[in-house]
């Protein structure tokens, strides 16, 4: 078990023959995800091929979906057509759409995530590494090497960090059951809340890892949730202690404005929930396999 | 991107935002000249992108052009909070004085994931301060964007504040207008503080702050254009041209760091065992996904270029990015870069090991985990204080 992507994961990648959609299709070919169908407009009928495999490209996503019942899109799409992407993957019933994309205007993905909302899709990111479950389905660039099936659920809203944390799990021992890039913009598709929920009801799942950062207020609406709902041991870490007011700190979401946002807020919030916050993210793993 | 005052208000202004007539000025004798077709009566505002600019003496009254010119001449040039005064606006003050100061702004709320107007009866002053001594006195209103801003909405924020209703009319267009500035530039905040009631019975803004999204400059040409290059340091500009994120901070260990999230994690274990020895990270710096040789030593140049960095620390987790292309990448930063101060290098993750043999050759040094790297640099550093 896991949650929202498994062997059973029919994957459509859009914008399959740019630079990145095209070197991470193959590593997630090689990792054995079932990926069924490629998106390019124009480039309908051709093949995308890797040594070993060949994928169908179409001209439209529901295309894909009629000729091969995907049931999840990957979006490579640069920022300027992304939200398009998102719609059209929606419009043609993708239950699951995941947007790695970065550079999404806030104003746009208000927009997108109401709509969304009434299709009853779910999205994951923008702006996200994607998902892993180990074992079964590769959906983003989360590098597969690093990680193994077992039974810690991870949630972040960062990509090399969390990989940091995968890492140090995977030479620990310690599997992973899903790990989920939710993203680091202001307005995402899926929030800690969405998958935390997921990993509570996920049977494959024991502990939860949840890595936040500063900027917004998602992580003590996490913190509120967990004490109510969670009963599954969670391990945090928050970056950007040392950020300074008024300056994004790389990602969209990540400023401290004022005194909302700040990593004090955050830390203070999960320890009052429960939650073991670690100081340095080095400790993660090992208060992970403390509890185990 | 934030925007100057003078640049929100104009744009305030082409959406039907009463504002004071006024006009910029880069020299005391300009400043005179505006004063005269103003009538003389003016405030002088120092135009730098950052808050306090009144406590700091940047704001200053001048009732002749004479004295606009004086007061321009003291304000020019002066150096507020790390920012130099280059320009100053010259505004009209506001006519028959200034009744009340009520705070008006709209911005995005995330957690609702929906623009919101908030407002308060207690304008003129720091809008996190009201919120922490009476938050009960600021109130707010969504808008659905397929809806925009309802007439209901802004009775209820007038009348939450007790606006006189004579003004009732006038601030629902401002609201409207304030709002539609907002979206068609794509902007995270649009703040009037104070909109004021003047003598004369009439609501204004007499200052405009506006904070534009990055991710929608592509569509947005005109501001994209307005962009203060003051705002960000020589080196942070370079920064951003060649695709590295960077920003400059007070401390002394040059952090450089592949990933936002880790960039952050990165200077917070530098801090918390630095802290003892007054070692602090000097930047945030991502060099984003697949690390290139010439990105390396454009982010090793701009680093070092910052005279107050005693030492180096880069941590660089090879995910898709491979630990041996990033050693050597930084092998060949080094033959562009002459570098005077100890480094440390961290790689971990895909062939992580690899790297490290690359690396082990140099004489920089190598660290294993990240509170290892950390030390190491703090050590290094702490011998340099």
């Amino acid at each position: 078990m896991s949650i929202l992507v498994d062997k059973n994961t029919r994957l459509v990648i859009q914008g399959i023959t740019g630079r990145e959609g095209s070197f991470h299709t193959t590593q997630m070919l090689e990792y054995g995800t079932n990926v069924v169908g490629g998106v390019t407009p124009g480039k309908g009928g051709q093949w995308f091929s890797t040594d070993s495999k060949k994928v169908p490209i179409f001209d439209t996503v529901k295309e894909v979906v009629e000729a091969t019942g995907a049931n999840a899109s990957l979006i490579f799409v640069p920022a300027r057509f992304a939200v398009d992407a998102i719609y059209e993957a929606a419009d043609a019933n993708i239950p699951l759409v995941v947007c790695l994309t970065e550079h999404i205007p806030v104003l746009d993905m208000i927009a997108a995530r109401a709509y969304l909302d009434t299709l009853n899709v779910r999205l994951v990111g923008p702006n996200c590494p994607g998902l892993l479950t180990p074992g079964e389905a590769k959906v983003g660039i989360i590098p597969g090497a690093i990680a193994m099936p077992g039974s810690v659920g991870v949630v972040s809203k960062s990509g090399t960090l969390t990989y940091e944390v995968i890492d140090a799990l995977t030479k620990l021992g310690i599997g992973q059951s899903t790990c989920v890039g939710i993203g680091g913009d202001p307005i995402s598709g899926t929030n800690f809340i969405d998958v935390l929920a997921l990993f509570e009801e996920d049977p494959a799942t024991e502990q939860i890892v949840m890595i936040g950062e500063i900027g917004g207020n998602a992580e003590e609406q996490a913190a509120a949730y967990i004490a109510q709902h969670v009963t599954k041991p969670v391990t945090s870490f928050i970056a950007g202690r040392t950020a300074p007011p008024g300056r994004r700190m790389g990602h969209a979401g990540a400023i401290v404005e004022g005194k909302s946002g700040t990593a004090e807020s955050k830390v203070e919030a999960l320890r009052v929930a429960g939650v073991r916050v670690a100081d340095n993210p080095d400790d993660i793993a090992k208060i992970v396999a403390s509890r185990q | 991107m934030n925007l100057h005052e003078y640049q929100a208000k104009r744009l305030f202004a082409e959406h039907g935002v009463p504002i004071p007539n006024g006009d910029v000025a880069s020299t005391p004798a300009e400043a005179r000249e505006i004063a005269r077709e103003l009538g003389g009566k003016v405030v002088v505002k120092s135009q730098v992108l950052v808050g306090g600019r009144g406590k700091a003496g940047g704001i200053k009254l001048a009732n002749s052009p004479d004295e606009a010119e004086t007061v321009a001449s003291q304000i020019l040039g002066m150096n507020i909070k790390g920012f130099q005064v280059n320009k100053v606006l010259i505004d009209e003050q506001a006519p028959g004085g200034i009744d009340q100061e009520i705070y008006l702004a709209v911005l995005i709320d995330r957690a609702r994931r929906l623009p919101m107007v908030m407002v308060s009866a207690e304008g003129g002053m720091d809008i996190e301060e009201v919120n922490e001594r009476s938050p009960e006195k600021i109130f707010r209103a969504y808008i659905e964007p397929a809806l925009g801003v309802r007439s209901y909405q802004t009775t209820y924020l007038a009348s939450a504040m007790d606006l006189p209703r004579d003004l009732w009319r006038d601030f629902h267009k401002i609201v409207v207008g304030l709002y539609a500035c907002f979206k068609t530039n794509d902007a995270s905040l649009t703040e009037i503080n104070p909109l004021v009631i003047t003598g004369s019975g009439k609501l204004m803004a007499l200052d405009g702050k506006m904070s534009i999204d990055d991710n929608g400059l592509y569509r947005q040409p005109r501001l994209a254009e307005m962009r203060d290059v003051d705002e960000e340091t020589a080196a942070e500009k370079e920064a951003r041209l060649s695709g590295i994120n960077l920003i400059q901070l007070d401390g002394n260990i040059g952090c450089m760091v592949n990933g936002a999230g880790l960039a952050m994690a990165t200077m917070d274990v530098v801090k918390k065992f630095g802290e003892a020895y007054n070692c602090a990270p000097a930047n945030f710096l991502d060099i984003g996904g697949g690390a290139k040789s010439e990105q390396v030593a454009t982010a090793l140049r701009l680093i070092l270029s910052d005279k107050r960095v005693k030492a180096v620390l880069i941590n660089i987790f090879g995910g898709i990015t491979r630990g041996d292309e990033v050693a050597r990448g930084i092998i060949e930063a080094l033959d562009q870069v002459k570098i005077d101060v100890p480094m440390v290098v961290r790689l971990a993750g895909t062939n992580a090991a690899e790297g490290m043999a690359i690396l082990a050759d140099s004489d920089m040094e190598t660290a294993v985990t990240l509170s290892d790297a950390a030390q190491k640099a703090v050590a290094a550093a702490k011998g340099a204080n």
